[in-house]
């Protein structure tokens, strides 16, 4: 057995989400992205349980592991208990952590999304912020968002919020002790690490394509991988 | 079947929600999108029902959007949610209340994952003093704070100037309720009525004179998708979603649409607008959006708080169709005001929906 495959039986989250598959396809029928994409987690689990180690490398180097928007619908309704929308998230670690996210179109969108979620947890501590939800990268928020975004002062101070100040309250400002006590979570668990190997994969993608890893071309990439990945085939 | 017997199959779809003396536990959407309705929670809690709830300052995201995006591992989601508990601990409270769906999910799923693999949470406890310094005990309750607003729903409409009926026909308004995936479809015995039957917004509806719509995609997912949303180039996922409860809620002619989270507040609010923009198609009537509330907002409306106190401005559906039909008071002059009523700029109206 490689590597990989080891980490993935290894995981909890395998061990809790994946007993035994009978195939019976509930969860594709329930499934909202198997209504979406060309996806199917029955498939998903049958290769899976085979535990072929070459049909696994391909999953985790193409888009189909991706495909999954993690309602978790098919926890609900699976008749054995097990649960795909964990093990797509077993596999989306080996990905990342193997470098293979960076051969699918999808797989490469988590740089964008380092480059965001993970950014604001660690500056700001919160998953989103006012300041970084601008109407340019959030056009489906609409004009009222506009609005808010412009006026975020007056307009969050006229909701009791306590945006960006000491002490406690909606927005608050996460004082540095509470940040530092995150940073250190992260450097401690191995969050850090993952975001290390996120940065790296994407630098060496960059590199394949035949650009410099500069901070100019990285945010390229980032946009890249953001906004016109749609017509971009791996 | 007989009255008893149903009465006691119901009882197996019932949760403990603690009666008082709650820590809190923030809401990374809501506090962004809604800041107005974690504000109308605490003033319930503590004004309207004279129950102590902390609210800490140095809490901060549990991680749970990074987590569902595959960028955060496992263990750092656990320690991060275990240094909650260590405030919690800290503080003496041992009711985990908590004002987001996706985090309800998280800490729910932590909590079993430390039940069945006890190592894990060894783990946890060896990373967070390691990380911190800190230790923690485990609540002894965890509600959504959605719960406790179901708990004391006829307390809160027992203070009520409003209630959820149409004033110029005398009948219950038409209501869409959406719990959010995550608040049962994982563990379903952790939310009121389990995945089958919930009960914790049509309760409400219900109890506050309004009448729940059952349409046939009821359930569906609101389409967040997390990484689908968080990356432009595939938010197609999350409007289609969305676009499928549309279709199907819309010839009940529902009055409002009511969401448990604060995700699928805001996407089944901003993706009619979206729609109207591409399609110029509408799902209200009269050329009306259909408006998208949070609990928190509707409770602070039968309690007669002012419109824009609650924030209902920040939606991008108006919500004055709702308004009107309740005949609740409101000043339209001061709808786009600040904090002492000064007038900020308007927001550009959109093509095609209100």
């Amino acid at each position: 057995m490689n590597k990989i495959l080891e980490n993935i039986i290894n995981d909890v989250r395998y061990k809790e989400g994946l007993k035994s598959c009978m195939n019976c396809g509930i969860c594709t029928a329930i499934c909202p992205a198997a209504e979406f994409y060309d996806y199917d987690p029955r498939l998903l689990l049958t290769i899976v349980q085979s535990k072929d180690e070459d049909q696994i490398e391909e999953l985790l180097k193409s888009d189909f592991i991706w495909y999954c928007g993690q309602c978790m619908s098919c926890k609900t309704r699976c008749p054995r208990g097990n649960c795909p929308g964990l093990i797509i998230n077993v596999l989306r670690k080996a990905s990342q952590e193997s470098g293979y996210f960076t051969e699918s179109r999808m797989g490469r969108q988590q740089y964008a999304i380092l480059r965001t979620i993970g950014e604001n947890i660690l500056k700001y501590g919160y998953c989103v912020h006012p300041e970084r939800l601008t109407p340019e990268m959030h056009p489906e928020q609409g004009p009222v968002w506009e609005w808010i975004f412009n006026n975020r002062k007056e307009i969050y101070a006229r909701l009791h919020a306590n945006l960006d100040n000491d002490g406690p309250g909606t927005l608050r400002k996460i004082s540095r002790e509470t940040l530092d006590e995150i940073h250190s979570i992260f450097e401690v668990t191995g969050g850090m690490r993952f975001f290390q190997l996120i940065e790296k994969y994407s630098k060496k993608k960059v590199k394949e394509m035949g650009f410099e890893q500069d901070e100019k071309n990285m945010n390229r990439y980032f946009m890249h991988v953001y906004k016109d990945g749609i017509n971009d085939s791996s | 079947m007989k009255k008893e017997g149903k009465q006691q199959i119901w009882k197996d779809y019932q949760k403990e929600i603690a009666d008082d003396n709650y820590y809190f536990q923030r809401s990374c959407i809501r506090q962004n999108f809604f800041p107005g309705s974690e504000y109308a929670f605490l003033k319930i809690i503590k004004e309207e029902l004279g129950k102590d709830i902390f609210d800490d300052a140095r809490q901060t995201t549990c991680t749970g959007i990074g987590y569902h995006s595959d960028i955060i591992p496992f263990e750092t989601t656990q320690t991060v949610v275990a240094r909650h508990f260590a405030l919690m601990t800290e503080k003496g409270y041992h009711n985990f209340v908590i004002s987001c769906v996706t985090s309800f999910g998280i800490y729910s799923e932590i909590f079993e994952t430390w039940k069945e693999f006890p190592g894990e949470l060894e783990k946890t406890r060896y990373y967070l003093k390691k990380a911190t310094g800190r230790e923690f005990e485990l609540p002894s309750n965890m509600t959504h704070a959605s719960d406790i607003i179901y708990k004391f729903r006829e307390q809160i409409f027992s203070k009520r100037k409003y209630s959820l009926v149409n004033k110029n026909t005398g009948k219950p308004l038409k209501i869409v309720e959406h719990i959010g995936c995550h608040y049962a479809k994982i563990f379903p015995r952790k939310g009121v009525g389990g995945a089958e039957f919930p009960q914790v917004l049509s309760g409400m509806i219900e109890s506050w004179g309004g009448e729940v719509v059952d349409y046939p995609e009821r359930r569906h997912c609101c389409g967040f998708g997390f990484r689908h949303y968080n990356v432009m180039a595939d938010r197609g996922y999350s409007v289609a979603n969305s676009k499928k409860k549309f279709e199907s809620m819309a010839p009940y002619k529902p009055d409002a649409i009511i969401c448990n989270c604060p995700g699928c507040t805001m996407f089944m609010d901003k993706w009619q607008y979206v729609i109207a923009e591409m399609e110029n198609k509408i799902y209200g009537t009269n050329g009306n959006g259909i408006p998208v509330l949070t609990y928190e907002e509707l409770a602070g409306l039968v309690l007669g708080y002012d419109p824009w106190d609650l924030g209902l401005q920040m939606h991008q559906i108006d919500c004055e169709s709702l308004l009107d039909k309740m005949q609740i008071e409101y000043d339209p002059e001061l709808k786009y005001a600040g904090k002492n009523g000064e007038k900020l700029e308007i927001p550009i109206q959109p093509n095609y929906v209100h």
